[in-house]
């Protein structure tokens, strides 16, 4: 027999499964993603967001220095030329938190931005393009830090 | 509070390029001070850019975002004399809006 109080507890470790795990869409988009910014790898980032499993892909592309002397302060963009596109996500491999960036951007606005991000150390970047239709692009590109940007 | 944030709108064509430069400390919390103590996070988490009142852009931002942050973007379908607007909010629930108009 189940008690009034276990029954609430259980209900509420439902929920906040569900939560984590994006099942509940209007919610989860009107708040900031804490899972997609908690994951540890790229993968995880667009699953935490609702995507699948991205592709590599020659139609995404990620514009930065081939070597950035200041990690504190890397600038670099992200475009796609494909249309369609939902969400463009910045992704730096070897930091502590990997996603970077979430854009949702719409029609009125090009599938082209352009930032600043910390890098600890040399690694790869990711532009990931999330579309309409559930796919997902991504391309790569390595910069390398001379002085790395998140330690104190 | 904040200071406010620098918006530049360029118009070429039908298009503006919009260049914003915030002005935050975005804070990693990974980061420590002196007496060796963490220092909390601090970060901008969502920016929101309207145009003419119409929202064309949301973003959600991480720490790994550099300290004062700086975003371009470019708007379809703009001329001079639009209003192109910029709001952020960070982690401690601080927020700013700034406005800005098409040259």
């Amino acid at each position: 027999m189940q008690t009034r109080r276990e029954m609430l507890a259980r209900s509420a470790t439902v929920a906040g499964l569900l939560a984590g795990a994006g099942f509940l869409p209007l919610s989860a988009m009107a708040a900031w993603p804490q899972a997609a910014f908690d994951s540890k790898n790229m993968a995880d980032a667009v699953k935490a967001l609702g995507g699948g499993a991205p592709v590599e892909s020659k139609d995404v592309s990620v514009s930065g220095p081939d070597i950035a002397e200041n990690g504190a302060v890397v600038p670099v963009g992200c475009a796609t030329t494909l249309p369609g596109v939902k969400r463009l996500l910045l992704l730096v491999e070897k930091n502590p938190s990997v996603l970077a960036a979430v854009f949702n951007v719409t029609d009125a606005v090009e599938a082209n931005l352009n930032t600043r991000v910390k890098m600890g150390q040399s690694s790869n970047v990711f532009a990931v393009a999330m579309m309409n239709d559930g796919k997902v692009f991504f391309a790569a590109k390595e910069i390398k830090v001379t002085l790395g940007g998140c330690g104190g | 509070m904040s200071d406010p944030m620098r918006i530049r709108a360029q118009a070429a064509g039908d298009k503006v390029t919009v260049r914003v430069l915030m002005s935050h400390e975005m804070e990693t919390g990974q980061r420590k001070d002196a007496a060796g103590k963490v220092i909390p996070a601090w970060f901008i988490q969502e920016v929101t850019a309207t145009h003419n009142g119409k929202t064309v852009l949301t973003a959600d931002w991480g720490p790994s975002i550099a300290k004062n942050p700086f975003l371009q973007f470019v708007v379809k379908g703009g001329k001079v004399g639009d209003k192109v607007a910029v709001t952020w909010t960070d982690n401690k629930g601080g927020k700013r809006t700034d406005e800005a108009t098409v040259s």
